[in-house]
C-alpha cells in the first residue's frame, strides 16, 4: 500500500528507518522521500558510515578471548574479609566518633545540624553506592549479626526495614561516624542495580518535618525523631525517593532503625 | 552449569565491547563487565525470568553512572588530539569515531552505543534508562548530529542534557 509521498517525512521517521523501526508500509514512502531530498539522504547515509565505523573500531572487543578475570566461576568466590575490615573500621569509627563528638558537644542544638548530618549521609552514600564487591562491612544474609552489632555499637535499637515491597533488598550495613556518636548506614537494592542508603544516629534535636537536599544526581531525605535523626538517599527521582523513606519513617516509628 | 550462568556467560563478549565503546578504555571496561557479573550472579535468585539480555545492559549502564558519577568530582584528563595526517584511512576513521564518542553527553552514548552497536530496539532502550521512548529518539537524534558534526570537524554545538 502506497500512503501519500508528500505527507513530510519527520527527523524520528529517518532514525526508525536507519534503525529498523519503522512501519514496512512506511518504508518506500521515505525511500522516494530521501530520493528527492538529497541532502537529507546525504545525512541519512552518513549515519550508516557511522554505524559501519563504530562495528569496525569496536566488534575486535567482542571477539577478543574472554580474560580469567571475568570467569564466572572465579567471580563467585566470595571474599571474606570483610571480618577484619569490621573490626578495623569500628575502631576508627569510635576513635573518629568520640573526637567529633566532643567537639561538637555543645552545637548539638545548631539548626543546621540537621543538614550537616544529611550531607554527611549523602557523602557516606556517594562513596559507598560504587562499591560492588564491597559495598558493606556485613551482608544482608547476616541481618541478625547485623542489627545486633549496630544495636551494641550506636546504642539504640538498629533494626533494618524490610523494603521489599519497593523491590529493594538489604545488601548489609556498616558503622560510620556520626557527629554525636556512631551511626548506622543501611544499604538496600534493586535487582537493575538501583541502590538507597539509610543513615541514622542518636542526635539530641527532634524535627519531625522531612527535609529534602539534593547534589547533581543523588538525593536525600532526612528527618529527627525521639532522638534519633534518619536520612535516606538515593537517585533524583523524587517519587522513588520519598516512596522508600515513607516506608522506612513507618517502620522506625515502630522498631527503631 | 545453571541455564542462567549459560546465558550470563553467552553475554559477556558483547558485554565487553558495549562497555568497552561506553569507557573507551580496556581496564575500565573489563571492571565494568566484572562488576556486572558480580552483580548478576549475587542476584541470580531474584532473577525471575525476564529479558535477560536488556538487565545485564541495565546494570552494567547503571554501574558506569555510578562511576562517573564518582570520578565527577575529579579534574578530567583529555587526550591532546594525535592528528597524525599520515594515519591510514581506516585508523584515521576509528580514530574520529573514538573522539566522537569521547565529546557525548554520558545518556546520549548510552543511547547511540545501544542501538547502533548493539543493535537494541528503541523499546528495550527506553526500559534500560528509564525513560519514555520519545526521550531515547530524542537523545539519538542528537548523538548521531553531534558525532557527525564532530567528525566532519565543525565545531560541536553546545551540548544540552535531557
Amino acid at each position: 500500500m502506497m500512503t501519500d509521498p508528500t505527507i513530510p517525512v519527520t527527523e524520528d521517521e529517518l532514525h526508525a528507518y536507519v534503525d529498523d523501526e519503522l512501519p514496512v508500509e512506511r518504508r518506500s514512502d521515505v525511500e522516494a522521500w530521501l530520493a528527492a531530498h538529497p541532502a537529507e539522504a546525504e545525512r541519512v547515509e552518513s549515519w550508516r558510515k557511522m554505524a559501519e565505523a563504530l562495528h569496525a573500531r569496536y566488534d575486535a572487543a567482542a571477539n577478543e578471548p574472554v580474560p580469567p578475570r571475568l570467569d564466572l566461576d572465579r567471580l563467585d568466590r566470595r571474599p571474606r574479609r570483610w571480618i577484619f575490615g569490621a573490626v578495623a573500621a569500628s575502631l576508627v569509627a569510635f576513635a573518629i566518633g568520640g573526637a567529633v563528638g566532643w567537639i561538637a558537644h555543645g552545637a548539638a542544638s545548631s539548626p543546621s545540624l540537621l543538614q550537616n548530618l544529611a550531607g554527611d549521609a549523602l557523602d557516606a552514600h556517594r562513596l559507598y553506592v560504587v562499591e560492588v564487591r564491597h559495598p558493606v562491612e556485613v551482608p544482608g544474609d547476616e541481618k541478625a549479626h547485623l542489627q545486633q552489632w549496630l544495636t551494641r555499637r550506636c546504642g539504640r535499637t538498629v533494626q533494618a526495614p524490610e523494603l521489599e515491597t519497593t523491590g529493594l533488598k538489604l545488601v548489609g550495613g556498616r558503622l560510620l561516624p556520626g557527629p554525636t556518636g556512631p551511626a548506622s548506614f543501611l544499604m538496600y537494592e534493586s535487582t537493575s542495580g538501583e541502590r538507597f542508603t539509610v543513615y541514622a544516629t542518636k542526635i539530641g534535636i527532634d524535627a519531625a518535618e522531612m527535609r529534602y537536599m539534593a547534589q547533581g544526581n543523588t538525593a536525600a531525605l532526612s528527618w529527627a525523631e525521639r532522638g534519633v535523626s534518619y536520612v535516606v538517599t538515593g537517585g533524583s527521582d523524587r517519587t522513588r525517593l520519598t516512596q522508600v523513606a515513607r516506608l522506612v519513617y513507618d517502620q522506625s516509628e515502630r522498631t527503631g532503625g | 552449569m545453571s541455564a542462567f550462568r549459560q546465558s550470563v556467560e553467552a553475554m559477556i563478549p558483547a558485554l565487553r565491547r558495549y562497555a568497552r565503546a561506553l569507557t573507551r578504555d580496556v581496564d575500565a571496561a573489563d571492571d565494568l563487565v566484572q562488576d556486572t557479573l558480580v552483580r548478576a550472579l549475587r542476584s541470580e535468585r531474584l532473577f525471575l525470568g525476564g529479558d535477560l539480555r536488556s538487565w545485564l545492559y541495565t546494570i552494567l549502564t547503571n554501574l558506569n553512572k555510578n562511576r562517573r558519577r564518582s570520578l565527577a568530582r575529579r579534574p578530567l584528563f583529555m587526550p591532546l588530539q594525535d592528528d597524525n595526517p599520515d594515519a591510514s584511512g581506516t585508523e584515521a576513521e576509528s580514530r574520529d569515531i573514538e573522539r566522537a564518542l569521547a565529546t557525548l553527553v554520558e545518556e546520549q552514548r548510552a543511547v547511540l552505543l545501544l542501538v547502533v552497536l548493539e543493535g537494541m530496539s528503541y523499546r528495550e532502550v527506553a526500559e534500560i534508562q528509564g525513560v519514555p521512548i520519545g526521550t531515547v529518539m530524542s537523545r539519538l537524534a542528537r548523538a548521531r548530529a553531534h558525532v557527525r558534526a564532530v567528525i566532519e570537524g565543525q565545531r560541536p554545538a553546545l551540548r544540552s542534557v535531557k
